[in-house]
């Protein structure tokens, strides 16, 4: 077997929030925003990450990039461990590692124009600002659909999927491995939407990129992913190939996720048809004991509300975490 | 008679460009019990419709350049203040897609619902709080007496857009205008508040008009559906029409580049550029230099309205050309 691109073992993220207080008297409590998570993904590939607001989804993916710090467990890219390395060797593995964010307008400084935005990670990884940086810059931008008179203006007078262009531009001009998409494509008009995600998948091809795709519009992950894994508070409750999760979903919260999509036909209305879930997804300061889910779960049994299940193989490449599935 | 009627209306806004029109020659109708569906990406004008109907837009900026708005047989353009204050309410209510910044952090939500029936009807203050009971009830928040004393930031997302629909309700209004009511909830309580809406529909039997850019919401709900583009309505037809055919090539468009939760795609059928600024828009069909069927001709004149079968009208100077045999 090959080794996976990138592989996550027993990943927590934990923050300590809400203490302090008058003479500092009120003691924190932990919000567990990732907890116990274990996945890879292989090189070439895409990984769907879907999950509801505070699902912990975003926190996984800038823990795999070290951009914040995990509270326990190993990240390891290419089969080197990158958990607890000096910040000297991260840098090393920074240039094959990258990340898109969600919102255009806010991830690109103002004051900078294209060319010195796209530029800086070349600059920042040892680069000067000559002419083969700038013949990158420009190839970049051709790359990514934006034309060269780009260059020399600013985010303002761009348009937010012409925006995000500029952010996949930076995001590659490393010609990393693994890219994070992070909401990516959420902001954007739909019309503008289907382009970028063509984009997406065309660079994939062309660079041989491997993506952690994080976003909540469950379509879209369909169409961009190999595979997909699926988040609530905290903990990954299922993967599988995009194929069966879709068709054959096992965990009870992904079946929910799924009946909850819109229909694409009036003539599949879901009202009254599809079952849904009630409740809201109860606070990750303080989770439900046992499964996560047992609060809103229309199977619950008793021992759900006691033991957390463990995320068991089912199938080939099928993982479950729910006490209704015999392994 | 139709409960609301909109009939050209044209809505300006004075920019540092001069006056731009937001909204152009917008005309449509609602029935009593209906559900109107408005869909749109960014500055296609369905906020500023939503809007201009409630008199909601600041005045300047903004001006009613041409139209009228007629509701329940009665003329609203043109209303005072005070008058239009009658209509909001009792007549026309609305709820907003922020659930966070729609609700006053400082209030509990029961004052805020007696607040709203309060200032249309003479009630005690038992009664009111009675009402505000019996609303929050009927919008599904559990323990609804307890709830009452609950400030907004007791509650989840989802609660409190129920909270809003429950204050948009209270004083049982004839049409609810829900402008992208589920755009900021999760997917699971998305089809939570959309349920509701349609109870809701049925129960009191009001018009609905839901805003949304979403095609899925579309789907779930509307059973006529207004496409617009660049500030013009471009298509209209009821529900089922719009899906299985589409008329107009933006409407077209819309439908095919939203990936299948079923169906294997190799690639999206994207539509090239973006929308265009209100103060930028391009001569004649607005949506000329994005579609894939333009001729030179369409850049002449904004093709109209043009009813092109029964209940299915598409402002596309080839439509019938190139619709499907």
């Amino acid at each position: 077997m090959t080794t996976p691109l990138i592989e996550a073992t027993a990943l927590s993220k934990h923050f300590e929030v809400g203490g302090g207080g008058l003479f500092g008297l009120r003691k924190p409590a932990t919000l567990k925003a990732v907890d116990e998570v274990s996945f890879t993904i292989k090189a070439g590939e895409t990984l769907g990450l879907v999950g509801e607001s505070g699902c912990g989804k975003s926190t996984l993916g800038r823990l795999l990039l070290r951009l914040i710090e995990p509270t326990s467990g190993r990240v390891a890219f290419d089969g080197n461990e990158i958990t607890g390395i000096g910040r000297m060797e991260m840098r090393g593995f920074r240039r094959s590692m990258q990340i898109i964010f969600q919102d255009p307008y806010g991830a690109l400084n103002p004051r900078m124009s294209v060319e010195d935005i796209i530029a800086e990670p070349l600059l920042i990884h040892g680069a000067r600002m000559n002419a083969e940086t700038r013949g990158k810059v420009a190839q970049m931008l051709e790359k990514v659909g934006l034309p060269a008179r780009a260059l020399d203006r600013f985010p303002h007078e761009f348009s937010g999927g012409q925006r995000q262009r500029i952010g996949i531009a930076r995001a590659l001009v490393l010609h990393p491995r693994l890219i994070v998409c992070d909401e990516a494509v959420s902001a954007l008009d739909v019309s503008v939407q289907a382009q970028i995600v063509n984009l997406l998948q065309d660079l994939q091809r062309e660079m041989g990129l491997t993506y952690l795709f994080i976003a909540h519009d469950l379509s879209v992950v369909r169409h961009i992913s190999d595979r997909v894994a699926v988040m609530y508070l905290g903990k990954m409750v299922e993967v599988a190939d995009k194929a069966t999760i879709y068709a054959a979903p096992l965990h009870p919260y992904t079946q929910a996720l799924i009946a909850a999509v819109p229909a694409q036909h009036p003539a599949q209305r879901s009202r009254g048809k599809r079952q849904r879930i009630v409740g809201d997804i109860p606070s990750a300061l303080n989770p439900p004991s046992g499964c996560r889910f047992h609060t809103r779960c229309p199977h619950v049994m008793p021992v759900c509300r006691e033991t957390a299940p463990p995320l068991r193989t089912t199938a080939p490449g099928h993982q479950v975490a729910c006490h209704l599935i015999d392994p | 008679m139709n409960l609301l009627d909109v009939s050209g209306l044209t809505t300006a806004f004075m920019t540092g460009r001069g006056e731009v029109n937001a909204i152009e020659d917008v005309s449509f109708s609602l029935k009593e019990g209906e559900i109107l569906g408005i869909v749109g990406e960014s500055g296609s004008g369905k906020s500023v419709t939503a809007l201009t109907i409630m008199d909601l837009l600041p005045k300047p900026p903004a001006r009613v350049a041409a139209g009228e708005v007629t509701f329940n047989g009665e003329r609203l353009t043109g209303l005072s203040d005070r008058q239009m204050q009658q209509v909001r309410g009792p007549g026309i209510s609305m709820i907003f897609q922020e659930p966070m910044t729609s609700l006053n952090p400082v209030f509990s939500i029961g004052d805020q619902i007696m607040e709203t029936i309060a200032a249309h009807e003479r009630l005690s203050q038992a009664d009111l709080r009675r009402r505000a009971i019996t609303m929050l009830d009927k919008v599904g928040i559990p323990s609804a007496s307890r709830r009452l004393d609950d400030y907004p930031h007791q509650m989840s997302g989802g609660q409190r857009q129920r909270v809003m629909i429950a204050m948009a309700l209270a004083c049982n209004p004839k049409l609810l205008i829900a402008d992208e009511p589920t755009t900021a909830l999760d997917v699971t309580i998305q089809a939570q508040i959309l349920d509701l809406l349609m109870d809701l529909r049925d129960e009191f039997g009001m018009g609905v008009i839901i805003i949304t850019h979403n095609m899925g919401v579309i789907a779930e709900t509307a059973d006529r559906v207004l496409v617009m583009y660049a500030g013009r309505v471009i298509e209209e037809a009821p529900v089922a029409t719009i899906f299985d055919r589409p008329m107009h090539p933006y409407t077209r468009g819309l439908l095919e580049c939203v990936p299948s939760l079923t169906e294997d795609k190799p690639r999206l059928v994207a539509i090239p550029g973006t929308l265009p600024e209100p103060a930028r828009r391009p001569p004649g069909c607005r949506f000329g230099p994005r579609c894939a069927h333009a001729l030179p001709s369409c850049a002449a004149a904004i093709p109209p309205l043009e009813t092109l079968e029964p209940a299915h009208a598409a402002a596309c100077f080839r439509a019938k050309e190139l619709a499907p045999a």
